[in-house]
C-alpha cells in the first residue's frame, strides 16, 4: 500500500510537529509530549476545555484547538489513547484557575487514562468536571467500549461548551451545555472500504467490492451489519433512520445536522449524501437550521461517511453558531 | 517511619525499590507467558507493555536519591501509566500512586493493609469491575481480604499474613479460568472468554510473589508455607492429605 509515511513508528510525532509548523502561531505542543495546546494556554479568566484520544482520526483532536473551541488536546498512537500521564500534562497547561472540562469520548481506554489524570490533578487543587460522549447509536457495546461509542457529535460538544466558555461561563454552565449536545445528538456511520493502519499496513477487514459495513466506527471495528452495496440514497436513507428512530423527535423541531467524511471520500459523495439527508429530514416534517458537510472525525483513509443529527433549541443555535477559529472549523459571525 | 515492633523492618523506600527491581525482572521473564495468554482473549500485548512498563519503573526507582516509600510508589505509578499504557497502565500505575500515600508513615503491618485496601478500591473503581469480571480484581480481592483478616483478626506476623495473601491470589488467578469475562477487552468475547485465565490477575500474582520473596528477604527469614499456618481458606484437598486419604482418584 503506496503511503506517506516514513516509519510507522514516528508516523505520529511526525505529524505533531507538521501541525505545529503549519499553525505555529495558534497551536504548540509541550515538550516531550504529544499534547498540544493553545500557543497562549492557559487563557486567564475562562474555563479550559480538554480533550484527546487515539491518532487517526484527523483533524479530531488539535484541528479544533482555538477560539471557541478547545484549550488543548492529548495524540495517543494510531487508535490508542494517551496515557494518563500526558491527559495530566495537558490538564496542567490549559488550567488558568477556572476549572477545566474535559470532554471524552467513550472508549474504555480513553476514559480510564483520562480518569486517572483527573483524579491526580484533583490531588494537586485543580477543578475538573467531565463529559463522556456516546454519540454513535448503532452499537450498544463495541470492540473497544461498554455502551455507545463517542464519535462525531463530539464536534458539537466541542462547539457548543467551547461558545459557552469563551462567554466566560463558569464550569458547572460549561458542563451543562456539553451536556445539552450529548443528550440531543445521534450519529451513525458506515464504510465503503478498510482503513489501513500505518503498522499493519493493510486493511484492517476484508470488505468485498460488493459489501458495505452498516454502523461501522472509527477504528474499522465491526458494525451493525454487512450488506450488499447500496445506491448513496439507499444507505443515506439507513443512516439517518437509524439515527432519528433513536433521537425521537418532534415535528416540527429545529436540526443541526453533519455529513462527516471518514477520510477516503471525496467530497463530491458527501454533497449527494447531505442531499438525500435534507430530503429525509423534510419528509419527516424536521426544520435544518444548519448543515456541516466535510471531514470532521476521519478514520484514517477509510472510504465512507457518517451522518450526524443534533436537535437545537435557541441556546444550542447561538452556542453553534458562534464564532470559532480554528484549524479545522471557522465561524465568523 | 519504621515499623520494627510490627515485625515489618528496614521499611525504607530502598526496600520498595528493590521489590520493584524483583517484580520487573519477574515480568521479564513472564512476559511471553503473559502475551500467550492475552492473544487468546485480547491483542496480545500484555506480556509486552508491562514489561517494559515495569522495567521503566525499576529505572526510574533507582534514580531517586534516598526516597520515602510513598515517593517511590508514586514515581513508580506514574512511569508505569505512562509506559504500560492502555488499561493496565492507570489500573496498575494509577491505583499505585493513590494506595502510595497510605504509606507516608512508613510501612507498617497497618499501613501495608490500608496500602493493600486503598489499591484493590482503586483498580475496581477505574475498570468498574467487581469479583466474577475475569480481571486483575479476581486475583487481588482474596488476596487483599486474606490479608487484612490475617492481620488484624489471626493476628498473624506480616510476613505470614502476605504468604496467605499470595495463596489467596493464586487461587483467584485459578478462578478466572471458569469464568465469563465481563469487563475489559475479554468481554468482548462473550462466552468464548471462557476457559481462558486472565493475564492481568497473573501479573498480579507475579507482583505479589515478588513481594513476598523480597520481604522475606528484608526480614532474613524463609519465605513461609502457607500449609504450616492455620487455613483462612478451607482446603478440602489438605484435609483429605491430612486425612491419610490423599488425593488420587479425584481427576484434577
Amino acid at each position: 500500500m503506496k503511503k506517506l509515511i516514513n516509519d510507522p513508528d514516528d508516523v505520529v510525532d511526525e505529524m505533531l510537529d507538521g501541525m505545529t509548523a503549519a499553525y505555529p502561531d495558534r497551536i504548540r505542543r509541550l515538550p516531550d509530549t504529544q499534547v498540544m495546546v493553545r500557543d497562549d494556554a492557559p487563557v486567564e479568566g475562562k474555563v479550559a476545555l480538554v480533550t484527546g484520544g487515539g491518532s487517526g482520526h484527523e483533524p479530531t483532536h488539535a484541528g479544533y484547538i482555538g477560539d471557541g473551541m478547545l484549550d488543548g488536546a492529548a495524540a495517543g498512537g494510531v487508535f490508542s489513547s494517551p496515557t494518563a500521564d500526558e491527559f495530566e500534562a495537558l490538564i496542567d497547561a490549559c488550567d488558568a484557575g477556572d476549572g477545566v472540562l474535559a470532554i471524552i469520548k467513550n472508549y474504555e481506554g480513553d476514559v480510564m487514562n483520562f480518569d486517572t489524570a483527573i483524579e491526580l490533578v484533583e490531588m494537586e487543587g485543580v477543578e475538573v468536571e467531565s463529559v463522556v460522549v456516546d454519540d454513535d447509536v448503532a452499537v450498544e457495546d463495541s470492540l473497544y467500549t461498554s455502551g455507545r461509542r463517542g464519535v462525531c457529535g463530539t464536534i458539537l460538544v466541542h462547539k457548543a461548551a467551547g461558545a459557552k466558555a469563551a462567554q466566560g461561563a463558569d464550569l458547572s454552565e460549561v458542563k451543562r451545555v456539553a451536556e445539552k449536545v450529548i443528550d440531543n445528538v445521534g450519529t451513525m456511520g458506515t464504510a465503503l472500504t478498510s482503513c489501513v493502519t500505518p503498522e499493519k499496513g493493510e486493511p484492517t477487514f476484508d470488505l468485498g467490492d460488493d459489501e458495505i459495513e452498516l454502523g461501522i466506527g472509527i477504528h474499522g471495528e465491526p458494525g451493525t451489519e454487512r450488506t450488499e452495496v447500496m445506491s448513496a440514497d439507499e444507505i443515506t436513507t439507513e443512516l439517518t433512520e437509524a439515527v432519528l428512530d433513536d433521537l425521537d423527535l418532534d415535528s416540527g423541531q429545529e436540526v443541526l445536522t453533519i455529513v462527516n467524511g471518514m477520510g477516503g471520500t471525496p467530497q463530491m459523495e458527501l454533497f449527494v449524501v447531505n442531499r438525500r439527508l435534507q430530503e429525509l429530514l423534510g419528509e419527516r416534517g424536521l426544520e435544518t437550521w444548519d448543515a456541516w458537510v466535510g471531514d470532521y472525525m476521519t478514520s484514517l483513509d477509510m472510504a465512507g461517511a457518517s451522518v450526524t443529527v443534533c436537535a437545537v433549541d435557541d441556546e444550542l443555535k447561538e452556542l453553534l453558531g458562534a464564532p470559532a477559529d480554528t484549524p479545522a472549523l471557522t465561524r465568523t459571525r | 517511619m519504621s515499623g520494627n515492633e510490627s515485625g515489618v523492618s528496614d521499611s525504607d523506600g530502598a526496600a520498595v525499590v528493590a521489590a520493584v527491581e524483583a517484580v520487573a525482572e519477574r515480568i521479564e521473564a513472564e512476559r511471553d507467558y503473559l502475551t500467550e495468554l492475552d492473544s487468546a482473549i485480547g491483542d496480545a500485548d500484555h506480556g509486552g507493555n508491562m514489561a517494559r512498563g515495569w522495567a521503566a519503573a525499576a529505572e526510574a526507582g533507582r534514580e531517586l536519591d534516598d526516597p520515602d516509600p510513598q515517593t517511590v510508589c508514586k514515581t513508580v505509578g506514574k512511569t508505569l501509566m505512562a509506559e504500560v499504557g492502555g488499561a493496565s497502565g492507570p489500573l496498575f500505575g494509577g491505583s499505585l500512586v493513590f494506595a502510595g500515600a497510605e504509606l507516608d508513615d512508613g510501612v507498617t503491618a497497618e499501613s501495608a493493609v490500608a496500602f493493600a485496601e486503598t489499591y484493590l478500591e482503586k483498580v475496581e473503581d477505574r475498570g468498574d469491575a467487581r469479583v466474577g469480571d475475569q480481571t486483575v480484581v479476581d486475583a487481588l480481592t482474596p488476596a487483599v481480604h486474606t490479608f487484612k483478616k490475617s492481620v488484624e483478626t489471626d493476628g498473624l506476623p506480616p510476613l505470614d499474613a502476605l504468604a496467605k495473601a499470595v495463596d489467596a491470589a493464586e487461587r483467584g488467578v485459578a478462578f478466572t479460568v471458569p469464568i465469563r469475562a465481563r469487563k475489559g477487552r475479554a468481554s468482548y468475547l462473550g462466552w468464548r472468554s471462557v476457559g481462558h485465565q486472565d493475564p492481568g490477575a497473573t501479573s498480579a500474582l507475579y507482583i505479589l510473589e515478588e513481594l513476598l520473596a523480597v520481604a522475606a528477604d528484608a526480614l532474613g527469614e524463609e519465605v513461609p508455607d502457607v500449609d504450616a499456618t492455620s487455613p483462612t481458606i478451607p482446603d478440602e484437598s489438605a484435609a483429605e492429605a491430612a486425612d491419610g486419604d490423599a488425593a488420587s482418584g479425584d481427576g484434577d
